[in-house]
């Protein structure tokens, strides 16, 4: 089903005899695979408000992700929360829609800066469980009118509703950016290096640690964006500041250079193409090197990326394990796994008891049939 | 303001209750004598009161869930209360409620700066958050104006902002987890030192629910570096759309200011008698606030102040020290005292798209006429968050309900023009009616649905957020 208005979707929604498997450009095969009929919201695509001069966007929630960036770019102005294009790392083809990068909460390298996806998230409006259209927040940039569930619909990988409009906060595209690069830190001294970082007052925008990086070298990777003034200052005082760590520093400012290598680590690009499994987790900075000191245990030649300072750990491992044996607080993903690994293993971190019937009343209340994504996310 | 009818049953039953609560609280924790309870009848919404049957004050989670387990029990409404600063009646008390006060709860419990985030127990005040980790040159964005007194528990109940939200978001973009206890008394732990859920975002929803889903008695809170300075500039303007498109210019420009408030002519020439801060004689009046090293403020300021220019401003006023600054800002921080001063007043907390600014201020203008009541315009211009303060006099017959119907219209133009009742003071009692102009039935009836899994008795705070007709029979069922 390909509905092209949102009182079709919902015509659709309410009229199901099963469970739907609800798609917008299909390139995050994410979650407990689904079975039911497809019900696609590629029909619902438009820009429908942009004012720059508001930093507000407007969307249908079909409307591809590259068409939202590119009528942002026409105008100097990008997303905040640099969404990842998972096709690249998932082996999909198709364009990411604006409706399931909000959906999947996808949030990249800026998250620890800029915020998440659900941090610009403004206002949706959405078709639930029983085919009703609804609609919470707004487009401006403050609003606590009621109980805010534009957040709860950001990552509910349409588990709740589907969404069918969604409005967004935005950001000017800076005019300089710049990568200070350190060379051959163990993963302890990396986070420790971007903890420095993101403890100074130099506004970083990015913090990310390859362990084995496109040269097959560490690198560690902290990231300014600004005024040109900004920039060069702040590069330089990093400079100095992340000298104390050991490794050799470099200053990137070469824009397409730095552009690059934020791709690179945004779309997990050191594990494309790879046979293994692999899963986001999520802990505090420090947590990190721990997770993977453990996992390398039993697995010595993972490959690892760090982002969020450390706090978002990548980790490619063999097909089957289960990355949460090891104990850690925060939370693991599992983003790509054949599908043998995501019917035997949970897909997204399992909840305490009293979360869990929390969230599973609230499925209910959302959708009392059971027939949007049902078991997506376990 | 219509509240519902206090069930007769609880009242009638006062001491057994109290007797429970003592039963399970030290004795200096519970408050019942009507002389004691009075403190608690209304928060900064003084317009309304009601002393509650009780106040409770627990100083652990441990204690919360007992009181929850007695009221829920004894099926006793409960008001969760942090400072009281509420301007929107979040904390006001019926007179059937047991008012849960946590400002005993004060501690921090983890300061960590390697990982950048503090857990706090929620009655501490905001100000004292961001005072625990100042000498690590650390601080807590989210600075509403009342952080001097206000408490975190209100900040995340409320999703309060602050000035400097511009850059650094509301509570809500600063939150990394919560321990909560559901009115059934049973404990609840959502995040924690980690960004983002693994499953859905509880925690966005905890945050902005004034007190109806559950107690908050613990929460990690995300802290950042000081910057190295910060340096406002005054610019003054001849009309409220020339000041509107200089904020626009701005926005667009890339730079991002962490703070671009607003004042029109009424609220400057009020803040200039009361405080004097030499503040031009103009129509609108922009303070624009950067931070960085002195020379990123440089750098930033004259792009600031080019675009300034090319708007034909009738005042430009830099700042070159940190007294200078304190002179800029003066005014501003004075404006709510400064209308106090000419009489009684009314804040309203509308948010709209920031392309709408010059008409909203000319409506505003001119039912300020029809209504004969005054009105000053000061407010967040960057994110389109107003507050217009409506003068009245709360002595003379009529004058109250006269400004509260203009402050509905006001707030029905935000609306109107695409934005939303409330921007960061909340519903509470006094924005509840005025949810139908904003939702359809439909859109409540979801957001009650939620409050429906966590509360099902619908105890906690019940006659806040929805219009009574909207929720009276789920309060019903409970009784
Ligand atoms: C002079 C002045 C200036 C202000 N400036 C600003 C501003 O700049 N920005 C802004 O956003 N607000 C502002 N406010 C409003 C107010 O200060 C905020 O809403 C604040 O967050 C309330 O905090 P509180 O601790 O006083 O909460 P209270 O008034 O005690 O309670 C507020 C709400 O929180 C709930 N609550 C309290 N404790 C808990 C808990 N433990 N668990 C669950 N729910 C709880 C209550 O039930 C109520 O609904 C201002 C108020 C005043 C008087």
């Amino acid at each position: 089903m390909i509905p092209k208005t949102e009182s079709e979707l919902a015509e659709c929604v309410a009229g199901a005899q099963g469970a739907l498997r609800i798609q917008g450009g299909g390139t995050r095969d994410i979650g407990v695979p689904v079975a039911g009929a497809v019900l696609s919201t590629a029909g619902l695509s438009d820009v429908s408000l942009y004012e720059p001069g508001a930093l507000t966007v407007v969307a249908a929630a079909g409307t591809p992700l590259s068409e939202v960036e590119a009528t942002l770019a026409a105008e100097g102005q990008r997303l905040a929360f640099e969404p990842m294009d998972h096709c690249g790392l998932l082996g999909g083809q198709g364009a990411s829609t604006i409706g399931g990068v909000v959906a999947a909460n996808v949030s990249g390298p800026r998250r620890i800066q800029g915020g998440a996806c659900r941090d610009s998230l403004l206002g949706v409006r959405f078709v639930d469980g029983m085919g009703r259209v609804l609609k919470n927040g707004g487009r401006v940039m403050k609003n606590v009118t009621g109980y805010d569930l534009v957040k709860l619909m950001a990552g509910s990988w349409g588990t709740l509703g589907v969404l069918t409009e969604v409005s967004l906060k935005v950001q000017a595209v800076p005019e300089a950016m710049g990568c200070i690069l350190v060379n051959g830190l163990s993963d302890v001294d990396a986070v420790s290096a971007m903890s420095a970082a993101l403890g100074s007052p130099y506004d970083i925008s990015g913090a990310a640690h390859a362990p084995s990086g496109v040269d097959g070298h560490p690198v560690t990777m902290i990231r300014v964006e600004g005024l040109e003034t900004s920039v060069a200052y702040r590069a330089a005082k990093l400079t100095n500041l992340l000298a104390q760590f050991g490794g050799e520093v470099v200053v990137e400012r070469d824009s397409m250079k730095v552009a690059a290598g934020w791709a690179w680590v945004r779309d997990v690009t050191l594990m494309q193409g790879g046979r293994g499994d692999v899963w986001r987790i999520s802990v505090k900075p420090s947590e990190g090197p721990n997770v993977v000191a453990k996992l390398r245990e039993t697995h010595p030649n993972i490959s690892v990326l760090y982002d969020w300072g450390g706090g978002l750990v990548w980790v490619q491992v063999p097909q089957g394990t289960d990355v949460r044996a090891v104990e850690f607080a925060g939370h693991a993903t599992l983003i790509r796994g054949s599908e043998k690994t995501r019917s035997i293993l949970p897909v997204f971190q399992s909840e305490s008891a009293p979360l869990a019937a929390l969230s599973q009343g609230i499925r209910e209340k959302f959708d009392p049939r059971g027939i949007l994504n049902p078991g997506l996310m376990g | 303001m219509d509240m519902p009818t206090p069930n007769p049953e609880v009242l009638a039953k006062k001491a057994h209750i109290v007797a429970r609560l003592k039963a399970v609280l030290p004795a200096d924790a519970v408050i019942y004598e009507e002389a004691e309870t009075r403190a608690y009848e209304c928060d900064a919404l003084t317009a309304y009161r009601c002393p509650p049957l009780a106040v409770v004050l627990p100083a652990s989670t441990e204690e919360v869930v007992a009181i929850l387990k007695v009221c829920h029990a004894e099926t006793v409404p409960v008001v969760p209360r942090g400072a009281g600063t509420s301007l929107a009646g979040g904390s006001m008390p019926t007179a059937d409620s047991v008012i849960l006060g946590v400002a005993r709860m004060t501690e921090v419990l983890e300061a960590d700066f390697a990982n950048r985030f503090i857990r706090v127990q929620t009655g501490r005040t905001n100000l004292s958050v961001s005072g625990a980790v100042e000498e690590q040159d650390f601080f807590y964005a989210p600075d509403p104006s009342s952080q001097l007194a206000c408490a975190i528990a209100g900040n995340i109940a409320m999703n309060s902002g602050g000035a400097h939200c511009l850059k650094y978001g509301v509570t809500t973009n600063n939150l990394l987890g919560v321990t909560m206890v559901t009115m059934e008394g049973e404990v609840v732990e959502i995040g924690g030192a980690h960004l983002d859920a693994g499953g859905l975002d509880l925690l966005g929803v905890i945050c902005g629910s004034e007190g109806q889903l559950g107690v908050v008695t613990e929460a990690t809170l995300r802290i950042l570096p000081k910057p190295e300075g910060a340096r406002p500039v005054l610019m003054g303007f001849d009309s409220n759309e020339v000041a509107g498109q200089c904020v626009s210019d701005i926005i667009k420009s890339g730079i991002l200011p962490v703070a671009i408030e607003f004042m029109d002519r009424p609220c400057i020439r009020a803040t200039e008698a009361f405080a004097g801060a030499g503040y031009p004689d103009c129509e609108a009046l922009l303070i624009v606030e950067v931070e960085g090293s002195d020379e990123e403020i440089d750098a930033q300021l004259e792009r600031i102040l080019t675009i300034a220019r090319t708007h034909n401003p009738v005042g430009l006023r830099e700042s070159t020290s940190a007294d200078e600054s304190a002179r800029i800002w003066l005014g501003r921080k004075s404006a709510f005292g400064a209308m106090g001063q000419i009489n009684d007043y009314m804040c309203l907390d509308g948010t709209i798209p920031v392309s709408q600014l010059p008409l909203v201020l000319r409506r505003i203008g001119e039912m300020s006429k029809d209504y004969g009541l005054d009105v000053g315009n000061v407010f967040h211009a960057g994110d389109g968050n107003m507050h217009p303060l409506i003068l009245f006099d709360a002595n003379k017959p009529g004058d109250l309900e006269k400004c509260e119907a203009f402050g509905a219209d006001i707030l029905r133009l935000c609306v109107e023009v695409g934005g939303c009742l409330t921007g960061e003071h909340g519903v509470g009692i006094e924005k509840r009616d005025l949810m139908v102009d904003q939702y359809l039935p439909e859109d409540l009836d979801i957001q009650m649905a939620v409050k429906d899994v966590f509360d099902p008795k619908w105890l906690l705070n019940p006659a806040k957020v929805f219009p009574l007709t909207a929720s009276e029979t789920r309060r019903m069922a409970a009784e």
